[in-house]
C-alpha cells in the first residue's frame, strides 16, 4: 500500500477545499439555511406535523441528504475531472499507485468534505428548529456511507465527463430532481398509491428514509431495506470504478 | 530479443547492462492508427540516450507506455529488472517523467506541488532534498508562488523539479527544450550532465539535433513507429558521416574529362564548382589523386573547403531513405 501517495492525493484535494472555502462550504451551508428559513420556519410553522414530527424537524434529514448528494458528486467529479482537463493526470498515471489507492485518495477527500458540510448543516439546522437524534450511531453510519457512495458516483462522472457541461448535467438534471422527489420535503406516504410505487424506484428515497429513521425512528421504508439499497448502490459504483481502471476508460489510451 | 544472460557480444567501453528493455512493443490506438510497430530497444544504465524522430514518429507514445500513461497493445517493457505492468510499483518508483506539454496545476504553490509529487511516488517527506532541487533549478525564491503566476520557462523548471522529487534513477525528458530560452536550455543541460554524473539514466527526445549531438552517448532514430537505428553517437557520425571537398574553379568548365567522371564527383550547373564526396573512414580518401588529375588536365582552382555532415543531415537522409 502506497500510503504516502494516498496522503498526498487526500491532502491535495483537501487543500483545494480550504482554498475555495467560500464555494466549498459556505455556499451549501447558506443555501440550506435558506431552505430552513423558508420551509422550516415560514411555511413549516403553518404545516401539520408528519408522523408526530414537526415539519421543520421533519425536513432536516432530507436537506442534509440533499446537500451531501450534490456536494459529494460535484466535489469528487471536479476533483478527478480537473487533472484530466489540465493534463496533470499524467503524474497520477505514471506514479507507483494502484487504482484502489487513487480512489481512496480522491473519494476519501470528497467524502470528508461532504461529512464536514453535513455536520455543519446539522448544527446550523439546530439554530432554526428543535430536533433530536434517536440513533446517533446509525445517523453517522448513513452519513458516511452516503458520502462515500456518492463521492464514488461523482468520481465516475468526473471520469466520464469530457466537457464542463457534462460535468454539470448529471448533478443538475438527474440528482437534484431525484433528491427533491425522493422525500426530502415530504413522506412518500403522502403521495397517491401509484406515485408511491414509482417513488420506490428512486434510490434517494431509501437514503432519506433511512437517514430520517436514525433521527426520529420513523421511516417510509424499513431501515434494513434502506441500508441494503445504499450498499447495493455502493457496490454498483465500486464495480463501475473497477471497470474504469481495468479498461483505462477515458484516462488511458 | 536475446535473453539477458547471453550477452556474449562485446560491448563498447564505458557502457553497462540495460536498465530498460523494450521488446516487441506495438501500439495501435482506438482510431486504428499504429503508433508503434514492434519496437525493440535497450537503454543502458547511466547513459544519455537521445531519441530522434519527426513529429508523429512515436516518440511520445513510446515514452508514455514506459511511464504507464498509455497501455501497450502488445510487447513488454522491463525497467530496472521489473516488468512495467506486472511489477509496476518498483518499476515506476525508479522513473521520472518530464512530459512535453506544460501541464501544471494552477493554484498550488511550487513547494506544494513538488511535495505532492514526492508523496505520490511513495517517498517519505524530505524537505532538505526538495530544497536542494528547487535551488538547483533556481526555483527556491518562487517556492511560495502560485504556479499560474510563473513564466513558461519557470513552469518548465517546476515540471523538472516534480519529476526529480522522488529521486528517480531513470529520467525521461520529452522535448525538454522546446520553446525554452537560451539560459534555461544551458541550465537544463548542465543539470542533465550533473544527473548523469550521479548515475541517473537519461532518455530525451528532441527536435534540436545539435543537442543530441552534443549531449547524447547513444542515439536512436524512430520513424513511423519503427526504430530505424540505434547507434553510439560517435560511431554513427563516423559510419554515416561523409565529408565533402568543394573546389571553386578558376575558370568555369563545361564538362569533366571522361577519366575524372565518377559518382563521387559532381560539377555544379554553372561549371564553377566541383564537389567531391569521400568517406572519412576509408584508407584512401582519393583527394591527392583527384588534385593530381585536375592539374594534369589544367583545371585550376582558387579556393577549396571541406565540410562534414552533421547529425541533422544524417537524420534527414535516414528518415527520407526509409519513407
Amino acid at each position: 500500500m502506497n500510503f504516502y501517495a494516498i496522503k498526498a492525493i487526500y491532502l491535495f484535494e483537501m487543500a483545494r477545499t480550504w482554498r475555495t472555502i467560500m464555494q466549498s462550504i459556505a455556499s451549501p451551508v447558506l443555501s440550506t439555511s435558506l431552505y430552513f428559513i423558508v420551509f422550516g420556519s415560514a411555511i413549516g410553522s403553518r404545516m401539520a406535523s408528519i408522523e408526530g414530527v414537526s415539519y421543520g424537524a421533519f425536513i432536516v434529514p432530507g436537506l442534509i441528504m440533499l446537500s451531501i448528494l450534490t456536494e459529494s458528486i460535484s466535489n469528487a467529479s471536479f476533483g478527478i475531472y480537473m487533472p484530466k482537463f489540465a493534463g496533470t493526470i499524467y503524474e497520477v498515471l505514471s506514479a507507483p499507485i494502484s487504482a484502489v489507492e487513487t480512489v481512496i485518495g480522491y473519494v476519501g477527500a470528497a467524502a470528508t468534505k461532504s461529512i464536514v458540510i453535513g455536520t455543519i448543516i446539522l448544527i446550523t439546522a439546530r439554530l432554526f428548529v428543535d430536533f433530536s437524534i434517536e440513533h446517533p450511531v446509525w445517523m453517522i453510519a448513513f452519513l458516511v456511507l452516503t458520502s462515500v457512495t456518492f463521492s464514488m458516483f461523482g468520481f465516475i462522472i468526473g471520469i466520464w465527463a469530457d466537457s464542463f457541461q457534462k460535468l454539470q448535467v448529471v448533478p443538475l438534471m438527474i440528482v437534484t430532481p431525484l433528491a427533491f422527489l425522493g422525500g426530502s420535503f415530504y413522506s412518500i406516504n403522502m403521495l397517491p398509491p401509484f406515485w408511491q410505487t414509482i417513488a420506490l424506484f428512486n434510490p434517494v428515497v431509501y437514503l432519506v428514509s433511512g437517514f430520517r429513521w436514525s433521527f426520529y425512528g420513523v421511516a417510509d421504508v424499513g431501515v434494513g431495506i434502506s441500508l441494503g439499497m445504499t450498499l447495493v448502490f455502493m457496490l454498483l459504483c465500486l464495480g463501475g470504478i473497477g471497470w474504469i481502471f481495468r479498461t483505462g476508460y477515458r484516462i488511458k489510451a | 530479443m536475446k535473453p539477458l544472460d547471453s550477452l556474449e557480444m562485446p560491448r563498447p567501453a564505458g557502457t553497462s547492462d540495460p536498465i530498460i528493455t523494450v521488446s516487441g512493443l506495438t501500439k495501435t490506438y482506438a482510431s486504428g492508427f499504429q503508433a508503434l510497430k514492434k519496437v525493440d530497444l535497450e537503454i543502458r544504465k547511466g547513459e544519455i540516450f537521445a531519441l530522434l524522430g519527426p513529429n508523429g514518429a512515436g516518440k511520445t507514445t513510446l515514452i508514455s507506455i514506459i511511464c504507464g500513461i498509455v497501455n501497450p497493445s502488445t510487447g513488454t517493457v522491463v525497467a530496472d529488472g521489473h516488468d512495467i505492468i506486472r511489477d509496476f510499483r518498483p518499476a515506476r518508483t525508479k522513473i521520472g517523467l518530464v512530459p512535453q506539454e506544460l501541464t501544471t496545476d494552477a493554484f498550488e504553490s511550487v513547494w506544494a506541488t513538488v511535495k505532492f509529487s514526492r508523496g505520490l511516488f511513495g517517498k517519505p517527506p524530505n524537505p532538505a532534498y526538495l530544497e536542494r532541487i528547487l535551488k538547483d533549478l533556481s526555483l527556491w525564491d518562487k517556492r511560495d508562488s502560485k504556479i499560474m503566476t510563473l513564466s513558461g520557462g519557470m513552469k518548465r523548471r517546476v515540471m523538472i523539479a516534480k519529476a526529480l522529487s522522488h529521486e528517480p534513477t531513470i529520467l525521461f525528458l520529452d522535448e525538454p527544450t522546446a520553446g525554452v530560452d537560451v539560459e534555461l536550455r544551458r541550465d537544463m543541460w548542465n543539470m542533465v550532465r550533473r544527473l548523469r554524473e550521479n548515475g541517473v539514466t537519461i532518455i530525451l527526445t528532441t527536435h534540436y539535433i545539435e543537442e543530441a549531438e552534443e549531449m547524447a552517448d547513444r542515439i536512436g532514430v524512430i520513424n513511423k513507429g519503427e526504430i530505424v537505428l540505434v547507434e553510439d553517437k560517435h560511431v554513427l557520425m563516423q559510419k554515416l558521416g561523409k565529408k565533402q571537398l568543394t573546389l571553386h574553379l578558376q575558370n568555369p568548365v563545361t564538362s569533366l574529362p571522361p577519366e575524372l567522371q565518377s559518382d563521387n564527383l559532381q560539377l555544379s550547373a554553372d561549371g564553377t564548382e566541383l564537389v567531391y564526396t569521400f568517406d572519412t573512414q576509408s584508407q584512401e580518401t582519393g583527394i591527392a589523386r583527384l588534385l593530381r588529375r585536375l592539374s594534369e588536365h589544367g583545371i585550376d582552382f582558387k579556393d577549396l573547403q571541406t565540410s562534414e555532415s552533421s547529425l541533422e543531415e544524417i537524420f534527414v537522409s535516414l528518415v527520407r531513405g526509409r519513407s
